[in-house]
């Protein structure tokens, strides 16, 4: 028996929550009092060996030119027969758009019970539980899996991990690989920004910015602190910004250490998509906004007076002329 | 072309999260009931506009609950749709609630099966991908856009920074998201239509849980917030970096 884990990579480079999810699994498997191991499907150049600094003993890769495309059917078929040759019993995921699609599947395929999106370690004593976030981050529930196999998809910035020091033994794995019945066409990726559900610091913008004109002091301030973009549902419903930069109970739930949300009312559909967030910094003009009740830090004041002065302080503080 | 689509109840996305027999059970009380906003907006006003652009396709909406899902179904058929199954089971879990939709969707035959990405109140994402493997169908994750031309259907799907295209042909079981459509409000004529169209109710298959809730449990309320003043934002630069430590 040992603990598995799926190392998400994209274009040759291991995400970073896929560092996350192996410290998670070698915690996982240290309660369990076992190994912990992880796969990569499809070409990889990163340091795999490294990924011993956060405790897996070993990494077992797969590479065939169809793994360079996420298809659900196919990776399936391969996860599966490499579960049953290294005998795993606990298989963990992060929780972004690739295991979203794979460890449903997986979870039918193995029978084992999935808990989707958690939060915490595992529970070992009676049973198996893991703790989730329900009603869109409203609130926990914890999840006993009943199966004797069993899958954890962990959400994104849900643990500080710690990387330790160790390396990890490097082996292909033989398995058979069958034909995607889906074929991929078009990748278009936005290159250069940093991914909203992985980033350590968000800056988000509401209506209070009157317009995607002023959106500039969003994006100054997101790129001086290493920080992604987001919006409210109302800015990317009138086109202010793109879909994707949606955060709240209908778009994306994300867990930053820092979200700065500036002329953003904090409606509780928006509030479900980041109260996770460890700390949260409210600007807005309206001390009325609810968001300042879920807030830890709060200016009351015109956004396009306050978010220069941050932008100056920062850059002070940071050493940028 | 046979289309189904699976649609879940789930309260409204303003209600009150509270747990009542010591934190085991949602607390229903004073709840409005809605259609998954995913499944509503998205997975059946997209069916339903591939329907009106080929009107001889036959469009069916699958739910898996008791009989206090059936106002969120006539609401559903009242978008659209020609009829609705509702297999008659509560408290399952994601894979027994798959198990349940995978016997619907074996006995009808579809081309295409749509699910919402996700429900609002358990969050799993899972129905979709579950669904896929029981039908040993492909499965296509998180589509912004699908459209279809005999048989090969072409689907933009949201993936971690970016989009990607891809074409399968069907049958295939697809999880929407914005983008898909827009959402629709049922006319007078829609509403009136509902009530006559088939609502069937059928028993569940038999099927496990491989899950079970052992206990909710709300956040705990923040320490409450530290004002400062707009006339001195720097110094918000200042406690983000030494106090909270995280700039």
């Amino acid at each position: 028996m040992s603990v598995l884990v799926f190392i998400d990579q994209a274009d040759g480079q291991i995400k970073k929550s896929s560092f996350e999810a192996a410290g998670y699994a070698a915690q996982t498997a240290s309660l369990l009092q076992t190994e912990a191991v992880g796969i990569v499907l499809g070409d990889c150049n990163d340091d795999l060996a490294a990924l011993g600094n956060y405790g897996l003993k070993k990494i077992y890769t797969v590479k065939d030119p169809v793994l360079n495309n996420v298809d659900a059917q196919v990776y399936t078929k391969v996860l599966v027969q490499a579960v049953e040759k290294i005998g795993a019993d606990v298989i963990i995921f992060t929780h972004n758009s690739t295991a979203k699609a794979v460890a449903p599947r997986l979870s039918v395929a193995l029978k084992a019970g999935l808990v989707a999106g958690a939060n915490a370690l595992p529970e070992v004593g009676e049973g198996f539980t893991v703790r989730k976030t329900v009603f869109s981050g409203k609130a926990f529930a914890d999840v006993n899996i009943l199966s004797d196999k069993k899958i954890i998809s962990l959400s994104p910035n849900a643990l500080q991990i710690a990387a330790g020091s160790g390396t990890a033994e490097v082996e292909a794995l033989q398995v058979s690989i069958p034909a995607a019945k889906v074929e991929t066409v078009n990748v278009d990726k936005v290159s250069g920004e940093v991914s909203l559900s992985e980033a350590d610091i968000v800056v988000s913008g509401g209506r209070g910015l009157k317009g995607p004109e002023n959106w500039g002091l969003v994006t100054e301030l997101a790129d001086l602190l290493g920080a992604a973009t987001a919006c409210s549902r109302p800015v990317a419903d009138i086109n202010w910004r793109p879909h994707h930069e949606h955060v709240g109970q209908t778009g994306l739930a994300i867990a930053p250490n820092l979200y700065i949300a500036i002329g953003i009312s904090g409606a509780i559909q928006h509030l479900a998509g980041v109260n996770r967030s460890k700390t949260i910094v409210v600007i807005n003009k309206d001390p009325e906004a609810p968001f300042f009740k879920a807030a830890d830090y709060g200016i009351v004041g015109d956004a396009f007076e306050v978010v220069p002065k941050i932008i100056d302080a920062v850059k002070k503080l940071k050493g940028v002329a | 072309m046979k289309i189904l689509v699976c649609i879940s109840k789930t309260p409204d996305t303003t209600a009150k999260i509270a747990f009542t027999d010591n934190n085991t059970k949602f607390a229903t009380d004073g709840v409005q009931w809605i259609i998954n906003p995913y499944d509503e907006w998205y997975a059946l006003v997209r069916a339903i506009e591939l329907k009106e652009k080929a009107p001889d396709t036959v469009l069916h909406l699958v739910n898996v609950g008791l009989a206090d899902s059936d106002p969120i179904i006539r609401k559903a058929l009242a978008l659209g749709g020609d009829e609705a199954i509702r297999v008659n089971s509560g408290n399952a879990d994601s894979y027994n609630v798959a198990a349940q939709i995978a016997a619907v969707a074996k006995d009808g035959n579809y081309d295409l099966i749509f699910t919402g990405k996700e429900t609002i109140d358990y969050n799993n994402s899972s129905i979709g991908g579950m669904l896929a493997e029981m039908l040993d169908l492909p499965y296509i994750s998180h589509a912004v856009k699908f459209d279809i031309d005999n048989g090969t259907a072409t689907v933009i799907r949201e993936i971690e920074g970016g989009e990607e295209t891809d074409k399968v042909s069907v049958p295939v079981v697809v999880s929407c998201q914005k983008g898909m459509a827009e959402q629709r409000i049922p006319n007078m004529k829609g509403i009136m239509g509902a009530r006559s169209k088939p609502l069937k109710v059928v028993e569940p298959v038999e099927a496990e849980n491989l899950t079970e809730v052992k206990a909710f449990e709300l956040p705990p309320p923040k320490a409450g917030v530290k004002m400062i003043s707009a006339d001195n934002p720097e110094e918000l630069v200042k406690l983000l970096h030494e106090e909270a430590r995280v700039i």
